[in-house]
């Protein structure tokens, strides 16, 4: 790993604490085994549910008789759709997209329809989940079986069957509103268009232009730990759930919606999660466990199998991309545009708008036009991951960029470099760009060692690709800070911790107070325990709740001056405070450290607690990019990753190992999508390897080591800096990797996953001489 | 999962009694890495499951020059691959044995389950096809042998009866100047079923350079791992060169008659079956010249 800085603002500011890589505050816990996870619930009288999952793609339910399932022997309770509450008070609609209860009710728990295979449409709690297993078998659903849809493809045809009758198409130039209704009835929910200058003029500007198009299918974020929840059903209505999330006020609202309770009404716990990666941003259980706990009046146990991830939460979506830029000879871009086509799966709310707002973002275009289409299909619902929707754009700018410079007899970085955007210049989204740091890592890519090293030997190549990040943030996070007699702070958050944000928050508190990141306690609490805040995504915790810490923080400095000041008989003003120790501006003599201050506190008018929330614009951009070598068995088709370099601008790396490990897993990631992984399914819609087995995510010994390069180009809305890094790395790896197929083969890979079997019949399509 | 009755006789007798179990399923169950795992993905359901890891003749596990080798059926693939007479006089089963699953697998899986999985994958299976092993098995009606080539009969599917339990493999001593080789081809570098898996033996002549006899067994491109006896005759008689491999090569797709899945297209299996051929001949003719 190394890191490189800019001179000036934030991150090159001398640190104490940010910048190191402290041990992390949960590490014992976690190695140990004692830390708990979702599925870790135990109590006295707990039951456990099972779901029943459609076996059709597509169907009308038109009855479920659950009647025997109710009457074996150690079944408690039996739900289906009916049982919500906000399903007998209103019609399914598509407002709202992520967070609209009545559709996560639909996809919970099928009513009238079901859209995908895995699709739930019932469940039991039993006395013990093999009880409850047996019981999904005696109940009996009478489906109609209608046509599947299973593509893009098929959804966007002429006469395609309609998977919501009610469903009208959107129209939007802004990716936060939901635009307006066209009115239209269609599997196509939504376009989004973002539209800069003259594009007709700039193609005509053009000397070389490049016009392809791309697939990419549906991919799973593949965690380790499947969902799991608990929720117990009080006899004052109110309602305990236990659960592996992302968000867990996201979740009391949604159990409160569709179990139509007052928000307070419902506690949500957080549990460790183990993986989520955008994935476990909604929940899928916890409102039928809600519904089970409620009718039985015992606490139920949910926890799916692996199997179950993969057929009943949400994948990311399969793409399609059409991309078409010209250039004039020197380089320089004239005109781009982008065509793409997201399936969304049974519901609206495919991350399109991602990939619309961020494909072409790194450069500066004068004449651009993207049009992004969220098409529902046949498929689990699709659900964030890792900087959704971006990878997928990526995929194809960056290959047909490649093209281009080989067109042009250009240096693949130096047409980027060419045409790389800079503060201030306008995004295709009309925003202008703040200071981020895209030269810069444009240039560090360029100068590294792997750039120019010689690749020896036959069947090689390398491939390069950067990637855009647009991060999210800015729905809210709330910190309280509690000063201890001992010099010890908790700080107090909503935030779960899915990466090492615990101890990210922990080291900022440190580096205000002046103490060791071992002093600050970070504890992620209830719903009930802590202020409002949003959920963990869009690479925002270390940035969002990092702030609202500091903020906490500061204000503790403020509060324990006063103290001093009490006790100096001074003004707050003379009191001042560096490097950790309190003093007298009057008085140099007057000093206390902030753990000698920490032990007077009891005697100077009571304990030290602040609070303080933030919610500002969000964590903005960021670029990231690779260099990869790859071998290719020109026999198999086998691809073999030799060296892998990732660089991210990360702003200010808080904890430079945890942000290493951030790019390395980012990037592994986006290999495996590259390479192998994929959500097989059967023509009637059936997904053919719901297992790690057959569904192949890359093992330690398909990958290098992948060396990360850390760029620190300070982000002017932090006051360290940060940048969040967890999604920025998963973007550029589609297509570097390739790229770099392209140079070992000489066929250029517009599908994707680029299995053996793909690669040798691009070879032989491409280059039917050679076979 | 339903209930189930879970017994571990340590006599063959008990465990042959228990086996055919008056009209119950039954079902036996060595490392369990495919049965557990099928158990639990409902592919069928179950009254008892016989452990038969406690019975001493399928625990045994014996390598000489002279005699050959037996390996009972509840010997771990482990014990397999570590043993260093096996390594040096059965290469290929070696192979085998140690590309299943991961250490945990390895560990556990016999290469008995393998066989008595009889998927059209197992890894074990083309590579004890090759070196003729014979299947030693009990029942109720007694001991009979059968040649591990005739043993599977479909995806799933083989020639064991009800209350029939394997008891053993065996290996004849190889002779001078021969070799075996096992290949397996996967998109991943561990942890995945084999697309395309071929077994190769070839036994040469004194001077090392003529093929007297070949064997080539092909896994995961028809309902059972088969030879390719067109290959086979083919290589019979002649110069180990390249271009005869290349030609035995050719010939082996004939025999394979895969399907297309989310493993591998048709194309790609036959086209694989080429190659994989290719690479365990030449691997198994360096062997037989003690070149490896
Ligand atoms: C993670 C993982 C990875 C794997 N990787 C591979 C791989 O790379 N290659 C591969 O080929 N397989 C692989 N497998 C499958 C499995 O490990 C092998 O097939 C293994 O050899 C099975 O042996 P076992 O002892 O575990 O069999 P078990 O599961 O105990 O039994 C398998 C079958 O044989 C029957 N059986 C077992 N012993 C006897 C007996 N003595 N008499 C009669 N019937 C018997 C059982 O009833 C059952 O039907 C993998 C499995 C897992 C879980």
């Amino acid at each position: 790993m190394t890191i490189t800085g800019e001179r000036g603002v934030g991150a090159s500011r001398s640190y104490k604490v940010v910048g190191t890589s402290p041990i992390r505050h949960d590490g014992v816990d976690k190695v140990t085994g004692r830390a708990r996870y979702g599925a870790d619930i135990n109590m006295a009288g707990l039951l456990h549910g099972k779901i029943l999952r459609s076996p059709h793609a597509h169907a009308r339910i038109r009855s479920i008789d659950t009647s025997k399932a109710e009457a074996l022997p150690g079944v408690r309770a039996v739900a289906t759709a009916k049982d919500f509450p906000i399903v007998q008070m209103q019609e399914l609609d598509f407002g709202g997209a992520q967070r609209n209860s009545r559709m996560m009710a639909d996809n919970d728990l099928a009513y009238r329809k079901v859209l995908y295979q895995g699709h739930a449409v019932a469940a039991v709690a039993a006395t013990s989940p093999h009880i409850a297993e047996e019981a999904l078998e005696l109940i009996k659903v009478d489906y109609e079986i209608l046509p599947t849809v299973l593509t893009w493809k098929d959804a966007m045809k002429e006469n395609a069957p309609l998977l919501h009758e009610s469903l009208t198409k959107r129209f939007t130039m802004d990716r936060s509103s939901q635009g307006k209704d066209t009115g239209v009835r269609s599997n196509v929910a939504s376009q989004i268009q973002f539209k800069l200058g003259d594009i007709e003029q700039g193609f005509r500007e053009a000397d070389v232009t490049v016009e392809r198009e791309f697939t990419t299918q549906t991919v799973h974020q593949g965690y380790i730990e499947p969902f799991a929840c608990t929720a117990s059903w009080g006899p004052d209505g109110r309602v305990t759930i236990w659960t592996s999330t992302q968000g867990i006020f996201g979740i009391r609202e949604t159990v409160a919606g569709i179990m139509d309770i007052a928000e307070s009404a419902v506690k949500v716990v957080p549990m460790e999660v183990g993986g989520a990666f955008g994935g476990k941003g909604i929940g899928y259980m916890e409102p039928v466990a809600a519904v089970l706990s409620k009718k039985s009046g015992h606490p139920v146990k949910m926890v799916m199998s692996r199997k179950e991830v993969f057929l009943g939460t949400g994948p990311t979506s399969a793409a399609f991309m059409r991309c078409k830029i010209g250039a004039d000879k020197s380089g320089k871009i004239t005109a781009a545009k982008l065509h793409l086509v997201y399936e969304a799966g049974a519901y609206p709310g495919s991350p399109v708008g991602g990939g619309a707002s961020t494909g072409l973002s790194a450069y500066k275009i004068d004449n651009v036009l993207i049009d992004g289409y969220d098409v529902v299909c046949n498929k689990q619902k699709t659900q964030a991951y890792r900087a959704p929707g971006h990878p997928q754009a990526a995929f194809a700018v960056e290959q047909v960029l490649d093209e281009l410079a080989e067109k042009l007899g250009m240096d693949p970085m130096d047409l980027r470099l060419k045409n790389v955007a800079r503060q201030g210049d306008r995004a295709p989204t009309g925003v202008p760009h703040a200071r981020v740091g895209f030269k810069e890592v444009m240039e560090a890519m360029k100068a590294h060692p792997h750039y120019s090293a010689p690749l020896e030997g036959i069947n090689r190549g390398r491939g390069i690709a950067v990637g855009y990040r647009l991060n999210g943030g800015g729905s809210g996070s709330s910190a309280t800070i509690n000063v201890n007699a001992d010099g010890t702070v908790n700080v107090i958050t909503g935030s779960m911790d899915l990466s090492g944000t615990r101890v990210s928050i922990a080291m900022q508190v440190a580096e205000v107070l002046g103490i060791a990141a071992e002093d600050v306690l970070p504890q992620v609490v209830d719903t009930d325990s802590v202020g409002w805040t949003g959920g963990s995504g869009g690479s925002r915790i270390t940035f969002d709740t990092g702030r609202a810490a500091i903020s906490g923080a500061e204000d503790v400095l403020r509060k324990m001056a006063q103290r001093a000041a009490l006790l100096w008989d001074v003004q707050a003003e003379d009191v001042q405070f560096k490097d950790g120790v309190f003093f007298c501006a009057k008085n140099p003599k007057d000093k206390l450290s902030f753990k000698e201050l920490a032990g007077k506190l009891m005697a100077t008018g009571g304990p030290v607690t602040c609070s303080a929330m933030d919610k500002q614009g969000g964590v903005g951009a960021q670029l990231a990019g690779n260099i990869v070598d790859v071998k290719v068995d020109p026999e198999t088709g086998k691809v073999d990753i030799l060296r892998y370099t990732a660089f991210l601008d990360v702003g200010k790396a808080v904890h430079p190992a945890y942000v290493e490990g951030q790019i390395q897993g980012g990037t592994l990631q986006g290999i495996g999508w590259a390479l192998n992984e994929e959500y097989f399914f059967t023509p009637a819609g059936a997904m053919a390897n719901s297992s790690f087995l057959d569904y192949r995510m890359p093992t330690t010994l398909d990958l290098p080591m992948i060396e990360a390069v850390i760029i620190e180009v300070a982000n002017p809305r932090h006051p360290f800096g940060v940048r969040g890094v967890g999604e920025g790395p998963i973007v550029p790896p589609l297509a570097a990797v390739a790229n770099a197929v392209y140079r070992a083969t000489g066929a250029r890979m517009y599908g994707l996953p680029m299995s053996p079997g793909a690669i040798l019949e691009a070879v032989e399509e491409q280059q039917p001489k050679k076979r | 999962m339903q209930d189930f009755e879970y017994v571990a006789p340590t006599t063959l007798a008990e465990a042959i009694r228990l086996m055919n179990g008056n009209g119950l399923r039954t079902k036996a169950l060595a490392g369990g890495t495919d049965v557990l795992v099928q158990m639990r993905g409902r592919r069928f359901a179950i009254d008892r499951l016989v452990d038969v890891k406690n019975i001493p003749e399928l625990n045994e596990l014996s390598c000489t020059e002279s005699d050959g080798l037996t390996v009972g059926a509840a010997v771990p693939c482990c014990n397999i691959y570590e043993d260093v007479i096996i390594q040096r006089l059965y290469p290929g089963l070696v192979d085998a044995a140690s590309l299943i699953g991961g250490i945990q697998i390895q560990s556990r899986a016999t290469i008995g389950g393998n066989l008595c999985n009889s998927a059209p994958s197992g890894d074990t299976i083309p590579a004890l096809m090759v070196q003729d092993a014979t299947c030693e098995i009990a029942g109720p009606n007694g001991r009979r042998t059968v040649p591990v080539v005739l043993f599977c009969t479909g995806p799933g599917q083989n020639v064991l009866q009800r209350g029939e339990i394997l008891v053993a493999l065996r290996l004849a001593a190889p002779k001078a100047n021969y070799g075996s080789h096992f290949l397996r081809f996967i998109p991943r570098n561990e942890m995945d079923i084999a697309v395309v898996n071929v077994g190769a033996s070839v036994l040469l002549d004194h001077a090392k350079r003529r093929i007297v006899s070949a064997k080539i067994a092909l896994g995961s491109v028809a309902p059972t791992p088969v030879l390719a006896r067109k290959a086979m005759d083919f290589l019979a008689g002649k110069e180990a060169t390249e271009a005869t491999i290349e030609e035995a090569a050719e010939a082996a797709k004939s025999a394979a008659r895969p399907i297309d899945d989310m493993r591998g297209t048709i194309k790609h299996r036959v086209h694989l079956v080429g190659v994989l051929t290719k690479r365990a001949l030449q691997g198994a003719i360096l062997r037989a010249r003690g070149e490896e």
